[in-house]
């Protein structure tokens, strides 16, 4: 899966990561392979426990994984690793989560949950220096100084997703995963939130995962988007072909169900019902469009696309 | 023209807390026809979950105190009915769906029971046809192999499961009206999608009302014959489906549509936000609520509140700038391109 121009940051090789017992596992992440490119937002989409955590979590080292490669700017992030290669690691990639009530200790203040990592990674040791440090980052979120004293349960849910957000920059990361970060916040919150997101993308050179089950704010944020079903990728594409041009029947069933805002055309709207067709081992990733790839057998991938 | 089944008017809610007196509900007037669906949509804290529960009695007094208003079901005004009364209301006339399914679910009871509880509470039937009508509300709300499943614990239900036996236990007594308190929130889209498919079959079956909060505007287009927009406790624009979303008149209402991104939106453009966050509802701001987060905020509206301007017969909005000599304001770009891109396609599919 190439894309002309941009850099490989992530490279996922038939990622496998099982739970329970080798016998009977649950196969959480069932075999992906996808690529992320410097610079760009990679959706990631599909119902939930279709695996979408459990591969952001694998990317980022919170599990072990069970079969595959992960790749990150050119080195294998499941090898062997000293200390301090690791703590380099951490410093490029970092997570915002969805739950902005959760994630943040309530008794820290916003500043000390801003400033956790530094002692973890020797920096800013200057007080002054941290103290800046710190402002520009609340400001760089929208937030500002004065509420760097103040503690997480003091603030809104979005202005804690906001904290959340500079918690993750903190350490100036060239990747970020976004586990459902807007979820659980507000219409008119979601969207200040994602236009922060855009902004610092655009400011900061920042590559992102973004994982949602909302298609609409996915599309809107996305440059490419993948579609997982039951721990597979089922299709990926531009965001624009895998919304005008779904070709995979689970893609086209998810796309049926988006509400939108529009009376007159949900008076129309037909469902596409999903029936999910098991495949045989010669299931792969199909080429067919201009980044535009169908997991299936190559007589199913046949009929789709004739049927697009 | 259908019955008038509910009228809320001036309704007004307050709570007592350790900070002062929350207005949380202040002053809401609605009705709702037979066979209707009325959506109430607004940000979260603007009032909806207490109006709703206002409506089934199920405010706590204290700290609640039901400061005014009379809401009349069918002629009659629920608000002086002792508890014993409105027992007999809740579950029987109105039915209310949560959020959260396991809100409304016993764990430890079979699912089947809890439906054949509510059937014979409200009904004069014996237990076996009460069984029958169990399995076939199961049924109705799709549920595979009912009669195994109603003898099985909710646990063993998935989420979408679960709302669809809390919406079998709400339709148990065949309430007139149904009210849904963000009912799919939780769920994936195309459960949602199922979901609102399926509410809507019952009320054609059966002429049911509904009332269906949610944040979500898709869902409001999708299920809603008429909306009320709340904010700060009060309904500031109330309409038809096709007003509100094709002629909308209040900016907080243009402020909800523009932050919503359409799946045309070009990539580029940031989305539209509303600034800021709703206010303080212990100490509402005098003159119009929404005034400092509105960007075509006038004098008067940090000095008078506003009423309810008159848009057309069906359509109203509270807002200064329908007043005859204020400055006519067009609608913001983004929300306009979007409104004619929907009516254009609209005519394209009709061609
Ligand atoms: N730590 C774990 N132990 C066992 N099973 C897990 C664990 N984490 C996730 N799972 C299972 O893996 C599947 C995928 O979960 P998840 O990645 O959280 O899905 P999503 O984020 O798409 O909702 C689900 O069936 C879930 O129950
Ligand atoms: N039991 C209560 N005590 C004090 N305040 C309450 C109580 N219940 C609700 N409120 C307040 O009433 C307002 C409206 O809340 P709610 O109706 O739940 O909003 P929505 O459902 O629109 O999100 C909020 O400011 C909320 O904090
Ligand atoms: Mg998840
Ligand atoms: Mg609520």
């Amino acid at each position: 899966m190439t894309k002309t121009g941009a850099k490989k940051i992530l490279e996922i090789k038939n990622l496998q990561q099982h739970f329970g017992s080798p016998s009977n596992p649950i196969k959480a992440v069932d075999g992906i392979s996808f690529d992320v490119y410097e610079g760009e937002t990679l959706g990631l989409v599909g119902e939930s426990g279709c695996g979408k955590s459990t591969t952001g979590r694998s990317i980022i080292r919170l599990y072990d994984i069970t079969g595959g490669e992960i790749v990150f700017d050119g080195e294998n992030v499941h090898g062997k690793k000293s200390k301090n290669e690791l703590k380099k690691f951490n410093r490029q990639m970092q997570m915002i989560f969805q739950d902005p009530y959760a994630s943040l200790n309530p008794r820290m203040t916003a500043g000390e949950i801003i400033g956790e990592a530094f002692d973890i990674h020797g920096l800013y040791k200057d007080k002054k220096e941290r103290r800046a440090k710190i402002q520009e980052l609340l400001e760089a979120v929208g937030l500002n100084k004065e509420h760097a004293n103040r503690y997480a349960h003091e603030f809104s849910g979005g202005q804690r997703q906001r904290i959340g957000i500079a918690r993750a920059l903190s350490l100036d990361p060239k990747f970020i995963i976004a586990d459902e970060p807007i979820s659980a916040l507000d219409v008119s919150i979601q969207a200040q939130v994602v236009n922060l997101l855009k902004q610092l993308q655009k400011e900061r050179g920042l590559t992102y995962l973004f994982i949602a089950h909302d298609l609409s704010m996915v599309k809107y944020i996305s440059d490419r988007i993948a579609v997982m079903y039951r721990g597979k990728i089922m299709e990926i594409g531009k965001a624009d072909d895998i919304y005008n041009h779904p070709v995979h029947p689970y893609t086209k069933s998810l796309l049926s169900a988006i509400p939108l805002p529009d009376p007159m055309s949900e008076k129309r709207r037909q469902r596409i019902q999903y029936k999910h067709t098991e495949v045989d081992e010669s299931a792969t990733y199909h080429e067919v469009g201009d980044q535009h790839y169908v997991y299936g057998t190559a007589d199913l991938v046949k009929t789709w696309v004739a049927n697009r | 023209m259908s019955k008038t089944i509910l009228e809320v008017k001036d309704l007004r809610i307050n709570f007592k807390t350790y900070a002062g007196l929350v207005h949380a509900v202040r002053g809401v007037n609605f009705d709702l026809k037979e066979g209707e669906t009325l959506a109430i949509v607004g940000e979260s804290g603007s009032g909806k979950s207490v109006t709703s529960n206002a409506l089934m009695k199920l405010i706590p007094q204290p700290p609640g105190i039901y400061e005014s208003g009379q809401i009349l079901f069918n002629g009659r005004d629920l608000v002086p009915l002792t508890d014993k009364e409105m027992s007999k209301v809740r579950g029987n006339e109105i039915a209310m769906i949560f959020q959260d399914p396991m809100t409304s679910l016993n764990p430890t009871m079979k699912v089947g029971r809890q439906i054949t509880e509510v059937i014979l509470q409200h009904k004069k039937v014996s237990k076996d046809e009460a069984k029958k009508r169990a399995i076939e509300l199961l049924t109705q709300v799709g549920i595979p192999f009912p009669e195994k499943r109603y003898n099985q614990y909710p646990h063993e239900f998935s989420g979408g499961m679960r709302q669809r036996v809390v919406i079998a236990i709400a339709l148990a007594a065949d309430p007139k009206l149904l009210i849904a308190d963000e009912p799919t929130t939780a769920l994936d889209v195309t459960i949602q999608a199922q979901i609102l498919e399926l509410m809507k079959e019952i009320q054609k079956n059966s002429q049911t009302s509904i009332i269906f909060i949610t944040h979500d505007l898709g869902v409001v287009a999708n299920i809603a014959d008429r909306v009320a927009v709340m904010y700060a406790g009060q309904i500031v624009e109330y309409g038809t489906v096709n007003d509100i979303f094709y002629n909308p008149k209040h900016p907080y209402t243009w402020g909800l549509l523009g932050s919503m991104p359409d799946l045309d939106n070009d990539t580029d453009e940031l989305l539209r936000t509303i600034p800021g966050s709703p206010p303080d509802l212990t100490n509402p701001p005098k003159g119009d609520a929404f005034a400092a987060r509105n960007e075509y905020a006038m004098a008067i509206d940090y000095e008078q509140e506003p009423p309810m301007f008159q848009v057309s017969e069906t359509h109203f909005a509270k807002t200064w700038l329908l007043h005859p000599d204020a400055p006519k304001i067009p609608l913001p770009d983004a929300v306009a391109k979007r409104i004619e891109g929907y009516l254009a396609k609209e005519a394209q599919e009709n061609d």
